[in-house]
């Protein structure tokens, strides 16, 4: 078997503040010059942080595979390095064959272009020749399905409509080697299940896939081989279950707790550290699983070290199995209006009970201030402690007695009324 | 991968397989590495997206006359009534120069090069920023996106060239046969264009003033070009200093081929032509240098 990709030794440094997507203004930079011409150390005001490091990988023509890892582990940073959207810092790859991914289904489509139009403006942003768009155009048409509409704007069709379009674009670009990021293809169930869908089809016919994903199920049943990154690097590499279940094993022992004894190594910066994660139930007992029916406490601890001129707060970000965003919460009380007294502070937000869905949930914790309405991060743990919410099925859940998988991130309980007419 | 192999050659004969196939494999390794340290450009690559550069500015024209209910009139109407507020402020009551040339058709034939100069930087300048979709999800050569805005203003030149006949016949000027070389002056206001474009989109991904400060800098420009005034009526040392805005060559070039006015002096025109090339280098060098960046900054 011959090599599809080779990548050698491959890495990606970001500045912390690019992964922030606040951009700066002249004038912010124009400060932060001056500041450094005043201020007599020249110690740089960014944080660099490697989000891929030496990754060496060989891929073979029709291998199928997975790429899994925690938030910020550097999946996606590996696709957009393949994709060439970025550069690597350094290191090298090459790839064999054209290359397609599913980021780019649908990218350039214009609302006010007709589908025809669109066919053609995406075709050619996916890397098409005119002339090859044209042979193909009738039977790209027909595989969306939209015939009657070709000629109508794309803003009157309906999401599924546009959909199919892009996809059937997509399809008839055959590329050898198709990049994956389920991750980013959030959204649309539709769009979802057709880049599922895709990239079976793909691989049954000897292409090679790079499939990312949160979906463990989905990587371990699609993909031949994994590969497990952690904080840039491979850390594993092997057939797709063993991965698969050890990545499970680990993230679950990322556990209820997290707690960084020595204030000096803790996450944070001059103004406050973090000290303490837990998952905790309606006792205060630290909790690995939850029900889904009874409230989970997020117990964060943190040390203010001086007196800043705002007030820092609590603040976490939650995470469902497949890497949606559920929600993100901050401490809104008004303690957190004055500027925070040094001194060590312990606050629980209480995630009521029937609200989020069965499952693994991650948590990022972070430690923050908010300027006018900027908000700053002062301390931060990605995948600080996870949980998994459990339904003991004893029918007085959202899903009562039915015992299937029940979509969603989140699961409330809703009140319903019925009148008999 | 021996599977589709087989295939292959069931169809096509021998000899003609082992050639197209080791073709292909050539063509089709894609090598990617770290940025290189001193930025070129990539003209072969350029070559090989032409057509993509084709499809990104007929969107732009076909989006541009799709979304405006007069859509091909504001083409013309923006210049001509421009021509006429300055007819009236800088022609009647100031009495400018006008290279003896009747007030009208000499800002109008000036307004048409620096209409199209100064909507090409905009255009482009924002080309990268309000493409953000293609810049995260798609590889091309980014140049392509600033490349297109300066191409697109053209179709707006073309018809707006078309009162400028209208008046020509009305005030019965005759061109001279430098208007074979009105081409050349307007690819010089296209170059330019690009290099301070290059530059001003480059800071855009980083910095979003950009916006602000175009029509901003556009309006100064205006008056150091020659648009409302004839530069041959100032004094000398005057004439030299605005010689390195490349737009007063291109105006006074252009304005020699419709209206047979005075040719630009050779000496002025080679220091625009310098300048235009100082504009393109530095921009140019900018854009590259900010480009593997601008995915991640956007």
């Amino acid at each position: 078997m011959s090599v599809a990709i080779v990548t050698e030794r491959l890495s990606k440094q970001y500045r912390i503040g690019e992964l922030q997507s606040t951009y700066g203004t002249l004038r912010d930079s124009f400060g932060a010059v001056a500041r450094r011409l005043v201020q007599r150390d020249h110690k740089a005001h960014y944080e660099e942080i490697w989000a891929l490091r030496d990754v060496s990988l060989e891929v073979y023509e029709g291998e199928v595979l997975g790429v899994i890892g925690r938030n910020g582990a550097g999946k996606s940073t590996l696709l957009k390095i393949l994709t060439r959207i970025t550069t690597p810092t350094s290191g090298r790859a090459e790839i064999r064959g054209r290359v397609g991914s599913l980021l780019e289904v649908g990218t350039g489509f214009h609302p006010e272009l007709t589908g025809r139009e669109n066919v053609f403006l995406n075709g050619s942003v996916l890397g098409m020749k005119r002339r090859e768009i044209q042979h193909r155009f009738s039977e790209i048409v027909e595989f969306s399905g939209v015939e009657q509409f070709i000629d109508t704007p794309v803003k009157r069709y309906s999401s599924g409509m546009s959909v199919r379009l892009a996809f059937a674009v997509a399809a008839h670009l055959e590329p050898e080697v198709l990049l994956v990021d389920e991750v980013l293809a959030v959204g649309d169930a539709e769009f979802q299940r057709r880049c599922l869908g895709r990239m079976e089809d793909l691989s049954q016919s000897g292409r090679t896939v790079i499939f990312v994903s949160h979906q463990m199920q989905a990587v371990a049943q699609l993909c031949d081989r994994a590969i497990l990154l952690e904080k840039g690097s491979v850390v594993l590499d092997g057939a797709s279950g063993d991965v698969v279940a050890h990545y499970l094993q680990t993230v679950g022992g990322t556990g209820s707790v997290r707690v960084w004894p020595d204030l000096e190594s803790a996450p944070g910066d001059d103004l406050a550290r973090l000290q303490s994660v837990r998952v905790v139930d309606e006792h205060g007992e630290i909790a690995a699983a939850a029900d889904v029916r009874r409230p989970v406490g997020i117990e964060i601890g943190f040390t203010v070290l001086r007196m800043g001129e705002y007030a820092v707060f609590p603040k976490f970000k939650l995470y469902d199995a497949r890497g949606n965003v559920a929600f993100n919460a901050m401490d809104t009380s008004s303690r957190w209006l004055e500027p925070s007294a040094p001194g060590e502070y312990v606050s629980t937000a209480w995630i009521p009970g029937n609200l989020l869905n069965e499952g693994l949930i991650t948590i990022d914790v972070g430690i923050c201030s908010l300027r006018t309405i900027k908000l700053h991060p002062h301390a931060g743990c990605v995948d600080a402690v996870s949980f998994h919410v459990q339904d003991p099925g004893e029918g007085d859940s959202a899903k009562s007695l039915f015992t299937g998988q029940w979509k969603g991130v989140l699961r409330p309980l809703l009140k319903w009324t019925t009148e008999e007419r | 991968m021996a599977d589709t192999e087989l295939e292959v050659r069931d169809r096509v004969p021998a000899h003609e397989t082992e050639r197209s196939q080791r073709a292909q494999r050539v063509d089709r390794v894609t090598v990617i590495k770290p940025a290189p340290r001193w930025p070129h450009l990539d003209l072969r690559e350029l070559w090989h997206y032409r057509e993509l550069l084709a499809r990104l500015a007929w969107r732009d024209i076909a989006v541009r006359y799709k979304q405006t209910s007069i859509g091909v009139a504001w083409a013309i109407l923006q210049p001509f009534l421009t021509m006429v507020v300055f007819t009236f402020v800088f022609g009647r009551f100031a009495n400018f120069p006008s290279k003896d040339v009747p007030y009208p058709i000499f800002v109008y034939s000036a307004l048409l090069p620096w209409t199209y100069f100064a909507s090409s930087v905009a255009l482009a300048s924002s080309s990268l920023v309000s493409n953000r979709g293609l810049v995260t999800k798609v590889y091309f050569p980014r140049i392509l996106l600033p490349l297109a805005g300066v191409t697109v203003p053209i179709v707006d030149f073309v018809l707006a060239l078309s009162v400028l006949f209208g008046m020509m016949v009305w005030f019965s000027t005759w061109p001279s046969l430098a208007i074979f070389l009105a081409p050349l002056f307007l690819a010089m206001a296209l170059i330019a264009a690009l290099g301070v474009a290059l530059f001003l989109s480059a800071v855009n991904v980083r910095y979003r003033d950009v916006p602000y400060a175009i029509p901003f800098l556009m309006q100064i420009w205006l008056y150091l070009s020659g648009v409302v005034y004839a530069i041959s009526a100032l004094p000398e040392r005057w004439q030299w200093l605005l010689a390195l805005n490349p737009m007063t060559t291109v105006i006074s070039g252009f304005q020699w081929g419709v209206l047979g006015t005075a040719p630009p002096e050779l000496g002025k025109s080679l220091v625009g032509v310098a300048a235009t090339a100082v504009f393109v280098v530095v921009g140019l060098w900018y854009f590259r240098r900010s480009e593997p960046r601008f995915a991640d900054t956007i």
